[in-house]
């Protein structure tokens, strides 16, 4: 019996949120007396891999092979399933994330294990059944999850449960595997362009159609660039094609948790809140004083967005000057 | 006699080969599984029942899954006007959902199958689906990203683990030539271009399709279009809602002068502590 934790990297290197899975894979097998291990299906240097034993993994697998330069779904849960069994893993963790969510239901009908998709917190045992808390209707519910089944497939909320170091060290080893073939061939790939990517930036600075128009978004980039975040919208504000449909949150677009979420000229509807209200703290900016938006807010700024935005920015560029 | 057993070895050993090849030599027409969910509109005020077990359906309406309709529904059907074929869709779930059925008619698809049983484990549901699609000859299984209710992102993967399909997930466009297909998918950080031949499973996310509104024809036209009961298979449910709650609720705003924006800053470094 082992927990094996899926690592996932992109073009080399760690995300946070590969860390909080490798701690998370670790504090479970604490929970039932094993060890963790985790795996890595990219060309990582050894160094690197080494540093998540520093999370607490105790092997660390990588698989260099080209045939894993593009990502299939399919391929990567047959070669999960394949190190799985080697290493009598019963619990398979992975970030909840573009690629987890491919992979995981793949391999949970592979395995035959029981899946919690989007964990919120460590597990609680019973024997062998297990449950876990996740949210449920875009974030306006939490719900308590049990699993029975022997196998069991858990993919870990981004941001929620904190990587947490510990005095462990791993060993790195190289496992072999059969890589099946992919049937998918990949034409082109579209980097978004060096921007922060939503669901994993720690601040964002997302605004509606307060805005009145895309020319107004000068403002709004201005701030993100100056904090380090990620832009967002409204959906309307994509549909009209005022921005791109990648940055539409709420219910019907992502879901996003960061640390700080500063919304500007959004009403705070119901199907936006419930995108958004994983954020840990919610600042509103909006010049109407009962918009919806505030009753969900930590911090607010009743005023006109185009008075307030470039003084908060230069309030901003201060602080950052500062530090 | 060399010929017949290797023809045997292929119809033994690689049944979705086999599958391939037939709709090659034969030209016949596409067929798309578009798989619906039931979901409450997502203007429903959550609450719950029986001690915080069961979700409240006490007056809540209810729609198809938004990533369903908006887009796998509705490319599958685009594809057909298009290129000719067939859409069913497919639902796991008990006779009321015969509502959000006769609608995903009414918006255009030919037929119907409900598989009469409780969707309340999705390893359960994409079973039943993969056993479904097994009897059948369909080329595309199409599902949304995600269910805006339990928000699993399971189903459409687990089916294509289930089928031995390739799995496409995040996909924002789908291009068909005979039984090549493009696509546009997201992936992390960015997007990219793909190619690949039927048959495969695929999540559908904003950007494939713009949703419709079913018009009188479609209406009327739904009224008579079959739907097909079919019982579920015996398969495990591994997992369960044991219980729910609602998110802490904030413990009310704090409001800064728009003429001290320093003050919001200095709150959000020292009080907040998130920059
Ligand atoms: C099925 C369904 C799914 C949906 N899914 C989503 C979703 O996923 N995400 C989403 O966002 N929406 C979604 N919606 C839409 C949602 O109901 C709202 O219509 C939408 O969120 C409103 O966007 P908004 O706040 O930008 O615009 P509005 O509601 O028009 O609000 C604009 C706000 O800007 C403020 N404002 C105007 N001028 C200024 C100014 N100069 N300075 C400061 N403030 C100003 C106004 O006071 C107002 O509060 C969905 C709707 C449906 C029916």
């Amino acid at each position: 019996m082992s927990v094996l934790v899926f690592v996932e990297s992109t073009n080399g290197s760690f995300k946070k949120s590969a860390f909080e899975a490798v701690s998370y894979g670790a504090r479970i097998a604490a929970q039932i007396g094993t060890e963790a291990h985790a795996v890595a299906l990219e060309n990582i240097p050894d160094d690197m891999l080494k540093s998540l034993g520093e999370y607490g993994a105790s092997k660390v697998c990588s698989i260099k092979n080209d045939s894993l330069k593009n990502f299939d779904a399919n391929v990567f849960a047959s070669v999960i399933n394949d190190i799985a069994a080697k290493l009598s893993a019963t619990i398979v963790i992975f970030s909840m994330s573009y690629s987890g969510k491919a992979i995981a239901p793949v391999l949970a009908a592979k395995m035959n294990a029981g899946m919690v998709p989007g964990a919120i917190d460590l597990p609680k045992w019973e024997g062998s059944e297990m449950k876990v808390n996740k949210n449920v209707f875009s974030g306006k519910a939490i719900a308590t999850y049990a699993l029975h089944s022997e196998k069991k497939i858990i993919c870990l909320t981004p941001n929620t449960v904190a990587a947490e170091k510990t005095e462990n060290k791993s060993s790195v080893e190289s496992i072999d595997v059969t890589v099946p073939v992919s049937k998918i061939t990949v034409k082109e790939v579209v980097k978004a362009g060096g921007k922060i990517s939503l669901t994993d930036a720690d601040i964002v600075v997302s605004a509606g159609r307060g805005m009145k128009g895309p020319e107004n978004w000068g403002m709004i980039e201005e701030m993100a660039n100056i904090l380090g975040a990620a832009t967002a919208c409204s959906r309307p504000v994509a549909d009209i094609h005022w921005r791109p449909h990648e940055e539409h949150v709420g219910q019907t677009g992502l879901t996003v948790r960061p640390n700080l979420y500063i919304a500007i000229g959004i009403s705070g509807a119901i199907q936006h809140l419930a995108g958004v209200n994983g954020s840990k703290v919610i600042v509103v900016i909006n010049k109407d004083p009962e918009a919806p938006f505030f009753k969900a807010a930590d911090y607010g700024i009743v005023g006109d967005a185009f008075e307030v935005v470039p003084k908060l920015n230069e309030a901003f560029k201060k602080f950052k000057s500062a530090v | 006699m060399i010929t017949l057993t290797s023809t045997l070895f292929f119809y033994f050993y690689r049944p979705s080969e086999m599958h391939r090849n037939k709709r090659q030599n034969t030209n016949e027409i596409m067929k798309f599984l578009v798989c619906i969910s039931k979901a409450p509109d997502t203007t429903t005020k959550i609450s719950f029942t029986d001690n915080s077990t069961k979700f409240n359906n006490d007056k809540v309406q209810f729609i198809i899954n938004p990533y369903d309709e908006w887009y796998a529904l509705v490319r599958a059907i685009e594809l057909k006007e298009k290129l000719g074929g067939t859409v069913t869709v497919l639902n796991v779930g008990a006779a009321d959902n015969e509502a959000i059925i006769r609608k995903a008619l009414a918006i255009g698809a030919d037929d119907a199958v409900r598989i009469d049983a409780e969707p309340d484990d999705a390893l359960f549901v994409a079973s039943q689906i993969a056993q479904h699609v097994k009897s059948e000859t369909y080329d595309i299984v199409l599902c949304g990203k995600e269910t805006i209710d339990y928000n699993g992102s399971e189903v459409g993967g687990m089916i294509a683990g289930f089928l031995d399909w390739t799995f496409v997930s995040l996909a924002t466009s789908l291009e068909l030539n005979g039984n090549t297909a493009t696509l546009n998918r997201e992936i992390a950080g960015g997007h990219e271009v793909i190619e690949l031949t039927t048959p495969f499973v695929l999540s559908a996310a904003k950007g494939m399709a713009e949703a419709r509104i079913p018009n009188m024809r479609g209406i009327m036209a739904a009224r008579t279009k079959p739907i097909k009961v079919i019982s579920p298979v015996s398969a495990e449910k591994f997992s369960s809602i044991v219980s729910y709650e609602l998110p802490k609720e904030k413990s009310g705003v704090k409001l800064i002068s728009p003429e001290h924006p320093d003050e919001l800053v200095n709150l959000l470094q020292n009080e907040a502590k998130v920059i």
